[in-house]
């Protein structure tokens, strides 16, 4: 974000939100690109080459997560939906579309600017991942496939293993119970989310210091799981 | 393949049987102690069976037995609880009756009740006690009970045959055959023979002889064949039946129907008895009719009555009964045979001989001449009495008939006319020939036959003989003929006067049914179409009772039932106050579905008739009429009408119904929508412009030069001040969707550590200060929640309890698996619930009433019970015996779906 080339597209009807959401990002550097309609929004992501768009989903011509699908049919650009909404649904439906994170109003400058930052990096990353993760005392070795915590090797089962490299490949990205369940049990399981939710909790017992106030496998509730490099 | 196809039965007969079944699995079990006389030790028998269940621990229950004074049966009474007998005045003395109330109030596993052919005292509510057995057995009571062989209605003729003892009181076949269990108790007529010599059998004093004359060892010999054959037919029909349900039978026939003739004499309830035999024997169906023709109107009312007694019996005995309508007998009769199916018809036996024989065929003879592919059965009748008694033509209708002054008045006509036409004739005698004259008669007659019928008719043919031999036949003014061959002249004139006043009687008979049917469409079609309009039940109730008045010239009145399932009297109309209604028999009848009083099986006595009103999916009310006259009720033809006609109201009442409901439905979702809509539209206008308000505050410090540390203070303020409002109306509305019921629950099987793991993390800046001890065992099953609003549950009792204890306090959490229960609790050190409030935290806010006077809590609690409330959970809060306070929420534990593991 340093660099002043980095392009953000804005779609959102509420002006006022508008003009907060630019001045934090320019004040963070970026060059901001404001669309007050969906179909607006999307002339402007195809002809900017933007490095992110952040989406309203209520917008008033078009619903979020159609510009969602249509954004996805010709670019990769991270995308960040914001959503008045509090069904979850709506997120889960538009996450699930291809969306990377979300955010809920109402939200404040430093959460927004977080994710921001956060998706901006993922981004940078792609290409030359690391075949050695670590977060806290653990250190997981891709290439090898082991999983230790201070050196002493932690025994992972296969199911464990697998939704740990989703998650490590998709760090610091919201992913849903059917992603998740997709990649690691494959698409005849995507409602199966109680076999997820016994997985993950093995996982956190072996991987988190203090499970039930996890500090790297977060829960969003409703929606998913995040893994989180550095809390 | 085709035989494949036979063997397998009928899909329709399969579920006749196995809804059949699912009642009696409701209902409670018969058994019968059935014997060939008295004296074989039936009742002994039954309370030897209870004794021996009683011995099991079983609950019985005596309801009525009679020992008649045999004190070893007696001795079988002890330690059995026996009812108390109801005392019932009759005449002047004081009867014991099974107390039927009390005895479904007791509601016993079994209940024993003797004598099951018994014939109630007049005033109960059923006439017979087999009728009482039937309510028990219908509210899930096993009977056991009592029967003697001469008391079954099909053998009823036969006993009496054998014994010279007419019995009286029947107990009709189908409630023995359908019995779950039928007892023989035999006894060899040597062995009951001794035993009546010893004494050890009752003989009631007052009817000794007779008695004596039954207990003859020839009698007793024949009814133990007949109790041994019956109840061997029973178990060669169980044996049928369970071929059937085997799938053995080869062939699957097609069902025989019999079609029995009844007419008005004496013999008819013989003939339906054999009848009756004879299809159970072939396991037909069988309808019985009657033909209702010119000839058979003219009958008197004693007859008539006669005739609907012998239809009912057949009802009772399992008929289909019909009366039907027709010039001649046998043509109308195989008319409705061809179009019903019936192969076989069985009609009885003329006892006519000679002339009247030569000069009408007997009805079996004229239908075997007729009929070609039906079997005609001729059943011997004991008598053929003709039509005795004064003639009294059946009133199809009351405007329709001419009463009886209208008649003599025919006869004073017929008298009239002859007189005129003798005028007329001596007027143009000089012109005319004799034989002319006659046919001035005979348009007298035929004018006369005409307008009054046949009665006037036949006085005019006979007048006019006599007024022409009087007047015109030499030697006039005299009755004697000189020339015999006028002799002839009068027979000739006579016999054609006769033939056309029967044929125009006839014609007016044909003409008075064609109107009265036209009369009956024309009364159901006015109705249907007035009650399809109607709207409203109310108005469906008027236009009915309207109709049924006039139709059945009886007062009607109909009761519907609140949502209760209770009757309703509404206030009546100061002309319907005298109207003998009873409210409690119109609820028996909603609740059984069965008619009742007057004309019925239960409670006969009662002055009106109750009908129930069964639509498709329910009964929707009862319809009471009090007739001016009984037959304009009871007639076959006129019951079949009102029930039609009960059956349309049915239809238009439930039709209302639906139409009610559907119409609550469309309200209830337009609100609900304009509900959604409105709260929707606030979340969305409230929370922008507070979303707006956060952001802008904080993007103050980043817009323009650095602000001064003061300002940014205020900056900040805002921010959070926009940030409680926001927390505070998403809770107003999440509330308000709770409350309304609009919240759909997103249920998933879950640990329950993860959703307190997300509430922490939620909460970790409100907890920084707290030290939080989490304690799940690791064991805990997964549970059924929906995560987002159990996220709330946790995240308000965090919140609640870091408000509201100091600085450095200690929250637990922990949970317990009860079973069927999972018990969570969240619990602090801190000063603990104001004593006496732990409830009314709760309730207060379910309620919606006033907050406490700290912002925001009472809310959340509100929310909190909202929500468990919704996951079939209880919430409850209590102050700790150690200090503070503990809140406590069940959930219940399900059946969790099975994850496979590995490892």
């Amino acid at each position: 974000m340093e660099s002043s080339r980095t392009t953000v597209v804005v779609i959102e009807d509420e002006p006022q939100i508008r003009r907060f959401v630019r001045t934090a990002l320019e004040n963070e550097g970026c060059h901001v690109t404001e669309a007050g309609t969906g179909e607006r929004g999307l002339v402007e992501a195809g002809t900017r080459k933007p490095d992110l768009v952040i989406l309203d989903l209520g917008l008033p011509d078009r619903d979020g997560v159609e510009v969602v699908r249509d954004l996805r049919g010709w670019s990769a650009v991270p995308i960040l939906i914001l959503s008045a909404r509090v069904d979850e649904t709506d997120k889960v439906a538009a996450l699930d579309a291809g969306a990377d994170d979300y955010l809920t109003k109402p939200f404040g400058v430093a959460e927004l600017l977080a994710r921001v930052r956060a998706l901006l990096r993922r981004t940078r990353m792609a290409g030359h991942e690391e075949p050695l993760i670590r977060f806290g005392e653990i250190e997981v070795d891709l290439a090898r496939r082991l999983v230790s915590r201070d050196g002493v090797e932690i025994h992972l089962t296969p199911i464990e293993y697998r939704l740990l490299s989703v998650l490590i490949a998709n760090a610091g990205r919201v992913l849903t119970h059917r992603q998740l369940l997709r990649e690691v049990w494959g698409p005849g399981h995507a409602e199966d989310t109680h076999y997820l939710r016994v997985y993950m909790t093995g996982l956190r017992r072996k991987l988190e210091r203090n499970p039930t106030q996890p500090q790297y496998i977060r829960t969003e509730s409703g929606v998913g799981y995040r893994l989180v490099l550095d809390p | 393949m085709g035989t494949d196809i036979d063997n397998r039965p009928d899909p329709e007969t399969l579920l006749a049987r196995i809804e059949a079944e699912a009642e009696r699995a409701q209902r409670g079990k018969l058994k019968i102690f059935f014997g060939a006389c008295p004296g074989v030790g039936k009742t002994y028998a039954m309370l030897n069976a209870a004794q021996t269940l009683r011995g099991q621990g079983a609950e019985v229950l005596v309801g009525l037995v009679e020992t008649h004074g045999r004190s070893e049966t007696a001795r079988l009474l002890d330690g059995l609880e026996v009812l108390p007998p109801k005392l019932v005045a009759y005449q002047d003395r004081q009867l014991h009756e099974f107390d039927l109330d009390a005895a479904l109030a007791r509601k016993p596993a079994l209940i024993l009740v003797d004598e099951l052919a018994h014939s109630n005292v007049a005033g109960s509510r059923h006439p017979k006690r087999w009728q009482d057995v039937e309510e028990l057995l219908a509210a899930g009571i096993n009977v056991y009970t009592t029967v003697n062989v001469q008391h079954l209605e099909s053998l009823n003729d036969i006993v009496g045959g054998i014994t010279g003892i007419q019995v009286r009181e029947t107990l009709p076949d189908r409630v023995f055959d359908q019995a779950d269990e039928v007892a023989l108790v035999d006894l060899p007529p040597d062995e009951l023979l001794q035993r009546m010599k010893e004494g050890k059998v009752y003989l009631p004093h007052q009817a000794e002889r007779a008695i004596q004359n039954f207990f003859r060892k020839g009698n007793l010999i024949a009814l133990r064949e007949l109790a041994l054959r019956r109840t061997a037919d029973r178990v060669d029909a169980q044996m049928r039946e369970y071929r059937n349900d085997q799938s053995i039978r080869g062939v699957w026939q097609a069902k025989e129907r019999l079609l029995v003739c009844v007419g008005p004499g004496a013999g008819g309830d013989r003939l339906v008895r054999a009848a009756a035999r004879l299809a159970a024997n072939l396991h037909a169906d069988w309808i019985t009719a009657y033909v209702e023709t010119p000839r058979l109107q003219r009958l008197s009312e004693e007859n008539r009555d006669k005739i609907l007694k012998t239809l009912a019996l057949a009802r009772e005995l399992g008929a289909e009964t019909a009366t039907l309508s027709g010039q001649e007998d046998a043509p109308t009769l195989l008319a409705y045979a061809v179009s019903r199916n019936v192969s076989k018809l069985v009609v009885g036996k003329s006892l006519r001989t000679g002339l009247s024989r030569m000069l009408r065929a007997p009805l079996s003879d004229r239908l075997s001449s007729l009929a070609t592919d039906v079997d005609v059965y001729v059943v011997a009748h004991e008598e053929e009495a003709m039509p005795t008694g004064k003639a009294s033509p059946m009133p199809l209708d009351m405007e329709l008939e001419p009463t009886a002054k209208l008649r003599s008045h025919g006869y004073f006509w017929a008298a009239g006319v002859c007189a005129l036409t003798t005028v007329l004739a001596k007027l143009v005698l000089p012109w005319s020939d004799l034989a002319n004259l006659i046919m001035f008669y005979l348009v007298g007659v035929v004018w006369i036959a005409a307008r009054h019928g046949r009665g006037p008719a036949t006085l005019g043919s006979v007048l006019s003989v006599l007024a022409f031999d009087f007047f015109f036949v030499p030697p006039r003014m005299s009755f004697s003929v000189s020339d015999t061959r006028y002799l002839l002249t009068f027979f000739i004139m006579l016999a054609v006067a006769l033939t056309i006043s029967t044929l125009a009687s006839n014609l007016r008979y044909q003409a008075r049914i064609a109107l009265y049917r036209e009369r009956r469409t024309r009364a159901l079609n006015e109705l249907g179409r007035e009650l399809a309009s109607a709207l409203m039940a109310e108005q469906i109730v008027d236009t009915a009772i309207v109709h049924l008045e006039s139709l059945f010239q009886a007062r009607a009145y109909i009761l519907l039932p609140d949502t209760q399932d209770k009757l309703l009297v509404p206030p009546m109309a100061s002309d319907r106050k005298t109207l003998p209604l009873d409210s409690a028999i119109g609820q028996w009848v909603y609740d059984h579905q069965q008619p009742a009083g007057m004309g019925t099986q239960s409670l006969a006595g009662a002055p009106m008739h109750y009908l129930p009103l069964k639509a498709p999916m329910r009964t929707r009310g009862v319809l009471a009429m009090l007739p001016s006259q009984k037959r304009l009720l009871f007639l076959p033809e006129q019951a079949r009408l009102l029930e039609t006609l009960a059956s349309q109201i049915a239809l238009a009442l439930e039709r209302v119904h639906y139409v009610e409901i559907a119409r609550d439905a469309i309200v209830r979702m337009e609100s609900e929508r304009l509900r959604n809509g409105l709260l929707s539209a606030l979340s969305h206008d409230l929370r922008t412009p507070l979303t707006v308000l956060a952001g802008l505050a904080d993007s103050l410090p980043l817009a323009g030069p650095p602000l001064p540390p003061a300002q940014a203070e205020i900056a900040q303020a805002i921010r959070a001040e926009s940030l409680r409002t926001s927390l505070l109306v998403s809770n107003l509305l999440d509330m308000a969707r709770l409350q309304e019921g609009q919240v759909r629950l997103k249920r998933e099987w879950q640990p329950l550590e993860e959703v307190v793991g997300t509430a922490l993390q939620t909460l970790s800046g409100v907890l920084a200060r707290h030290e939080i001890h989490v304690d799940l065992p690791a064991d805990l099953p997964l549970l059924e929640f929906d995560s987002v609003l159990m996220e709330r549950v946790f995240c308000n009792l965090l919140e609640n309890a870091a408000k509201y204890t100091p600085v450095g306090s200690r929250i637990e959490i922990g949970a317990r698996n009860e079973g069927d229960w999972i018990t969570i609790t969240v619990a602090d050190n801190g000063p603990g619930l104001p004593p006496g409030k732990e409830k009314a935290l709760f309730e207060k806010f379910t309620r919606g009433h006033d907050e406490s006077s700290v912002a925001g809590v009472g809310l959340g609690l509100a929310i909190v019970h909202a929500i468990v409330e919704a996951h079939k959970g209880t919430v409850s809060a209590e102050n700790r015996p150690e200090g503070g306070a503990r809140f406590v929420i069940t959930l219940p534990a399900g059946e969790p779906p099975s994850v496979p593991m590995e490892d």
